[in-house]
């Protein structure tokens, strides 16, 4: 927990810059520039993603011994989702790309984040099912395919939480062709999808005979889902910064 | 006339396919017959007296024995340069700078200081040179090739003659240690035995520490005649690290203080044999051909005197297998009869003074006794097949007799010179090395071209089903001369070539005559298509297999490359499929067809069929994917480990009931099973039923109502007796063995008769039992009145359909209003799936019963998936779909998938070892006596029941689209059932037939293209007779299994086709009257 705390003291000096942009988006009319300032907000936040994943391997090895990703893969686990997490939280606390529609009472943000808590609980659960189908162990080695659905949640559950909030429609509708009304949303459709085709390419090597460690499962599905999600999170403002003459959303 | 034309052009596809694969296979795999003749002491290989010098000494076979005991050391992979003396006085090069080099010292000094009594010779080996086949070499005198088609599949134990076996029946004790491959391959045939897994190829020093073990106690307890040591350490070391490492000096050193040891304890009637059963590569494999596989050394030394002259500066080259005749003529043996070596000369020196040319005398006198040998072998074989030139045979023939002529004119004549000696030396042996070169080249040479050739026939079929798919369904497919021309080109291809090949006097190939042909049709073909296709068409069209599928594709096609796919096959298959599963059902979501403006709550999903939804929604397809996946990994339940994989286990659910102790645990299975099976027959039933086939009093329906159930019942009664057949009471015995012979072929006689009334009458339509009206009545009222138009077929028939339809759906809400409104349309709305299903189900229950009792599970399983996915396919079809039919091709890709899935969870594996022998005895528990092909039959039915299902099951994807999409839209404006929109456009019909048989041939074919591709380039891996080959023989067998299945499915879609037009026709002309 001290950990968490250390890093979310660390970035808002890093943040001012979004935060200005922001301003500077809300003063702007002009689609253009606010296009352009978006998406230079959405890479900051992107790239603050990708340091705390970079900070959850290297952080741990000053207060933990013999930490390694491969050795003790599990702890790694734990601590790459809880950074996430946390990053994912606090961006959504102070970049909030989805204008808040009315100021809330506490007891309705109350429920929502208990809400979010079932969501990402069930989220977890449900990958977990389908690692199990998919030809997981069911009985043997439980811990690591649970923990394997915690952290596919921390990439894919998280943001849409962050993002969209426990609302089960706007997930569909942001999964599905045309269903994306923002730039943020547009990348978050890219990081995910990305995270599910890492994952599953992560899991393509396990039968190979070259004996190394991180075959063992689920380490090269875990590997696989991070840089899934570290290369839609590169992917998605190149992408949406190349095509941002043809992208129009319709209700922004 | 269509429908004839497009059975027949998908016949000439699958002829492609298979005269590829014929071709392929010629090349590559390399047959052989065993013979089970055995050599025999009392008998000479052929006319004559004993030969000189061995009348009437005691344990002299043919010969007399020259050692009473050998020691046979055996390194494996002991390459000839290993042990090539380096020469350090050699100046330029530099002397033991590789690891391997220059380490067996002890062979060096000996071959210095006691030149006659030892020497080192370049044995040249015969690929595939792999550890089990050179074993059988060295010990039979033969070429074993992959198949060695003989009578016992199931064990590797070998079956023609060979030494072990003429030690033992001589009485001679033989003491084995080292690689457990000897255990399968001689089974008690040792006095004394040690072994060691070969299989940890990592693992350097196990095998070889325990046979340093007991090798030298037991060489000095001296209760053995032979002695055979087999060391692995080389090898594994050259797998490990390559034969450039330290450790392969190490490990020679090794070898070489054993040699040394041994050459110390060695006795005077006693020769040391140290072979290496084959090189290896640069990377230290080995099983092909290279130059250093195919070289390893051998090295004989003796502490008496044994060559006449010193060895010669560079040693000489020999064939591994003369090992052979050497060894046992040394040991006064019978030579095994299958041995094409040939004798080593210099070792049969004789004694120096009893004659005036001994040594000479002697050496002919053996290879005489060789040369007769391989001749009466070559007489045997050529009788028995046709594998061998019949006008060299007839050389050689003829150059023995010259031979043996000549031999026995010298034996009787006392003037003999050493000229005409050594003139009848080389006779035999230019005898023997012509019959063994002959032998090689019939047996044991991989064929490039026409590998190469097959390859290149696979990928141009496969081509062309992709291009013809794409081309089948557009209006101007010119049928008949697409047909036509091919055949015409075909057939003229292979008579000028068989002309050629008769004019030269040549054996005349029915493969190559068959690949000519195919050759020639398909030039044809792509011309004729290159000249209709033309301009009208962009090429880009020609891949029309979108993105993620073909992705998914590919990644199957490359895991054929590699040895551990292959091996995982039985869980990445599951995985892809499941991939693809989920991949549908998000594309689904994607396209925005599974989110209607608001989420409706769907029924129930049935256990049969997921019925009742009015409308698809997502988590209408979502749980339909996951039911499927679900289904997927319970049958992946049922899974057989492969030998290669230690550490996984097998499930135990295999194995039969009969194996099971424990009554209850037992009872309880056997409850589970007939569950299972009466579930599968509830659902069929529920399914007709449901579409309203099971009103009719049509003979196929009565089957389906009375004869799967007695079917059922016997099933379930052989599985009691099958289990309980030890527990029963003595009395009972005759009856229960007569029963066990009985009820399987009751279960597949009645599935054959009950399959001959589904041909007869595939109607299953129409007259609904208790509605009170009959066929005629029905369309004669509504149309008793004017007649609409004249026997205008497209226009009419859908009037009557209609009027049918809504006057019993009248009917039907006066009497029950919450019935189902649509069951008169979906009689005929089904009226192709419900045949298909019928007959699908025949088949199981004799399929079934070739399983054990617990695969019942895996059939409910299976018939469950394919249910689910074709609704899940069915709700991607847009409803308001009309034109032509087409079949997406992850519905093709999906089916493929889940055939070979259902072949790994039905307990199969690609491995000869893991085939189903006991299969061939069901319903004949004696034993077949002296017929092969019904075991065959049965055996191949058990192995690919999976193939054979999905073939036959797949025609219905087809029309379940249509069928759900009729279903989902009762409104009259949607009316055109499936059945409708077929007898519309029966044109459309037949093309989208042609599409989807093309369609599942190229993703089949593009699989066996893929196999064909990895066991020929990989043809030199260590792995590929273990793996590569036989999955390429298995998939090539599936191949041919699945296109019948297709063609048999495809012919009776025709038939109801067929039926149901006839039917319409009658309609039309009792309207007119």
């Amino acid at each position: 927990m001290g950990l968490q705390t250390k890093i979310a003291l660390f970035p808002p000096r890093r943040l001012n810059c979004p935060l200005r942009c922001r301003c500077v988006s809300q003063i702007s009319t002009h689609g253009n520039t606010m296009k352009d300032t978006d998406i230079k907000r959405l890479l900051y936040t992107h790239l603050l993603c990708i340091f705390s994943i970079i900070l959850s391997v290297f952080i741990p090895s000053f207060f933990l011994e013999n930490f390694s990703i491969l050795e003790t893969h599990l702890t790694w686990l734990c601590i790459c989702s809880a950074f996430v997490t946390a990053v994912n939280l606090l961006l959504y606390l102070v970049v909030k790309p989805t204008a808040s529609s009315k100021k809330s009472s506490l007891s309705h943000k109350i429920t929502r984040f208990l809400k979010c808590c079932i969501y990402f609980l069930m989220s977890c659960f449900s990958f977990h099912i389908i690692f199990v189908l998919y030809g997981a162990p069911l009985i043997e080695l439980v811990l690591e395919t649970f923990l394997f659905a915690v952290i596919l949640s921390t990439f894919t559950t998280v943001p849409c939480l962050c993002l969209l909030g426990p609302n089960l429609k706007a997930w569909l509708r942001v999964f599905s062709r045309n269903g994306v009304t923002s730039i943020w949303e547009n990348s978050l459709q890219i990081t995910t999808i990305s995270s599910f085709v890492g994952t599953w390419l992560g899991a393509l090597p396990i039968p190979l005979d070259w004996e190394r460690p991180w075959q063992v499962w689920p380490i090269s599905c875990t590997l696989g889902a991070t840089f899934g999600y570290v290369a839609g999170l590169v992917i998605s403002p190149l992408w949406i910064y190349w095509n941002r003459k043809q992208l129009t959303y319709k209700n922004n | 006339m269509r429908k004839i034309s497009v059975l027949l052009f998908l016949g000439w596809v699958c002829f492609l396919f298979y005269a590829g694969i014929a071709l392929f296979t010629s090349g590559f795999l390399l047959t052989r017959l065993e013979l089970t003749n055995h050599s025999s002491c009392q008998e000479l290989p052929g006319p004559g007296s004993l030969p000189w010098g061995s009348q009437g000494k005691p344990g002299a076979c043919w010969m007399a024995s020259r050692f009473s005991r050998v020691v046979l050391v055996l390194i494996d992979a002991l390459r000839f340069d290993f042990a090539q003396p380096q020469r350090s006085h050699v100046p330029g090069k530099l002397p033991a700078s590789l690891p391997f080099l220059g380490k067996l010292v002890s062979l060096k000094r000996i071959l210095e200081i006691q030149p006659h009594h030892a020497r080192l010779y370049r044995s040249q080996v015969d690929p595939p040179t792999t550890t089990m086949q050179r074993l059988k070499a060295l010990t039979t005198g033969s070429l074993p090739t992959f198949i060695d088609a003989g009578s016992n599949f199931a064990s590797h134990a070998i079956v023609e003659d060979n030494l072990i076996k003429q030690l033992t029946s001589a009485g001679r004790r033989v003491v084995f240690m080292g690689d457990d491959t000897w255990k399968d391959l001689f089974p008690g045939a040792f006095s004394q035995a040690f072994f060691f897994s070969s299989f940890n190829v990592r693992d350097l020093h196990t095998v070889d520490n325990g046979i340093l073990e007991h090798l030298y106690p037991t060489m000095d307890s001296g209760e053995w005649d032979v002695l055979i040591a087999h060391f692995l350490g080389v090898d594994h070391c050259g797998h490990k690290h390559g034969p450039h490492h330290p450790e392969m000096a190490k490990k020679l050193s090794q070898v070489d203080q054993v040699i040394q040891g041994l050459m110390e304890r060695l006795e005077n009637d006693t020769l040391l044999v140290v072979a290496g059963d084959h090189g290896m590569t640069m990377n230290g494999d080995h099983g092909g051909d290279s130059e250093l596989e195919v070289s390893a050394a051998l090295f004989l030394y003796s502490s008496t005197p044994l060559f006449p002259s010193t060895p010669p500066e560079e040693p000489e080259v020999i064939p591994q297998v003369s090992l052979v005749p050497t060894l046992a003529l040394l040991l006064g043996l019978p030579i095994p009869f299958g041995n094409i070596g040939e004798v080593i000369a210099e070792l049969f020196s004789g004694d120096k003074d009893s004659q005036p040319h001994p040594s000479a005398l002697a050496q002919a006198s053996a290879l005489h006794l060789n040369a007769q040998q391989v001749s009466r072998f070559l007489h045997t074989y050529s009788a028995a097949t046709q594998d061998l030139h019949v006008k060299e045979l007839h050389q050689l023939q003829k150059l023995f007799s010259k031979a043996s002529a000549d031999y026995q004119w010298l034996l009787q004549n006392p003037h003999r010179t050493d000229v005409t000696l050594r003139t009848v030396i080389a006779e035999l042996q230019q005898f023997l090395r012509g019959a063994r070169a002959m032998c090689i080249k019939s047996w044991a040479r991989f064929s490039l071209v026409r590998m190469a050739g097959g390859v290149a026939l696979l990928a141009a079929a496969c081509f062309l089903c992709l291009l013809t798919s794409q081309w089948a369904t557009s209006p101007g497919f010119p049928f008949c001369p697409l047909l036509l021309i091919p055949v015409v080109w075909g057939l003229a291809g292979a008579i000028v070539c068989a002309g050629l090949l008769s004019v030269n006097g040549l054996k005349l190939d029915s493969v190559v005559l068959g690949a000519v042909a195919a050759v020639g049709s398909l030039l044809a073909f792509l011309w004729k298509a290159w000249a209709g296709w033309g301009s009208r068409r962009p090429l880009a069209t020609l891949l029309p297999i979108p993105g993620p599928v073909l992705l998914l594709l590919l990644i199957r096609l490359a895991a054929f490359f590699s040895d551990s796919f292959v091996v995982a096959e039985a869980r990445a298959t599951p995985f892809l499929l499941g991939s693809l599963i989920l991949l549908l059902v998000a594309q689904l979501h994607w396209e925005g067809q599974l989110l209607p403006p608001k989420l409706l709550t769907v029924p129930r999903l049935g256990s049969s069929a997921p019925v009742g939804s009015p409308r698809h929604s997502g988590t209408y397809a979502l749980r339909l994917g996951v039911g499927l996946l679900l289904c997927t990994r319970l049958a992946g339940l049922f899974h057989r480990c492969p030998e290669e994989t230690p550490a996984c286990h097998s499930s135990p659910w295999l194995s039969p009931l009969a194996s099971m102790v424990g009554g209850r645990a037992k009872n309880l299975w056997y409850g589970a099973c007939v569950g299972s099976l009466v579930a599968l027959l509830a659902a069929v039933r529920l399914w007709l039923h449901r579409y309203g086939n099971l009103k009719s009093p049509e003979p196929p329906v009565l089957f389906v109502r009375w004869g799967l159930p007695l079917m059922a019942l016997s099933t379930a009664a052989y599985w009691a007796l099958a289990s309980g057949a030890d527990e029963a009471p003595p009395r009972l015995r005759a009856l229960v063995a007569g029963a066990s012979v009985v009820l399987p072929r009751a279960v597949a006689g009645l599935a054959a008769s009950g399959l001959m009334l589904l041909l007869w009458r595939p109607v299953t339509v129409l007259v609904k039992a208790g509605a009170g009206t009959s066929r005629t009545r029905t369309v004669l009222t509504p149309f008793s009145g004017p007649p609409t138009s004249q026997a205008d077929l497209d226009y009419v028939v859908p009037q009557i359909y209609r009027h049918m339809q809504e006057e019993f759906r009248g009917r039907l809400e006066k009497t029950k209003p919450q019935g189902p409104l649509t069951v008169a349309a979906y009689q005929l709305g089904s009226v192709y799936s419900a045949a298909m299903v019928t007959a699908l189900t025949l088949l199981a229950f004799p399929l079934l019963l070739l399983h054990a009792e617990r695969i019942s599970l895996v059939f409910l399983l299976l018939f469950l998936q394919s249910f689910l996915l074709l609704h899940l396919l069915a709700a991607g079809i847009p409803i308001t779909a009309s034109g032509p039919f087409t079949v997406p091709w992850q519905a093709v890709s999906a089916w493929a998938l889940m055939a070979t899935q259902t072949f790994y969870s039905t307990g199969h594996q690609p491995v000869f070892p893991a085939i189903h022998w006991h299969a061939a005895f069901v319903g004949f528990p004696e034993g077949h006596g002296s017929s092969t092909w019904l075991p065959a039959l049965l055996v191949g039915a058990n192995t690919f029941a999976s193939h054979l299902l999905f073939a036959g099951l797949k025609k219905r994807q087809q029309s379940p689209g249509k069928e759900v999409e009729a279903r989902v839209r009762p409104e009259e404006e949607e009316e055109p059932l499936m059945e409708m929109r077929l007898r519309d456009a029966p044109h459309h019909f037949n093309a989208a037939l042609l599409q989807l048989g093309l369609k599942y041939l190229f993703v089949l074919g593009v699989q066996i293209l893929a196999c064909a591709l990895a066991a020929s380039i990989l043809r030199r891996h260590l792995m590929v007779w273990k793996v590569f080959a036989p999955k390429f023989i298995f998939e090539a067998m599936g191949f041919i299994v699945s296109s019948v299945g297709l063609l048999l499915g495809i012919a009776l879609v025709m038939r109801v086709d067929g039926a149901v037009s006839s039917w319409f026709r009658q309609l039309v002309l009792a309207k007119q009257r």
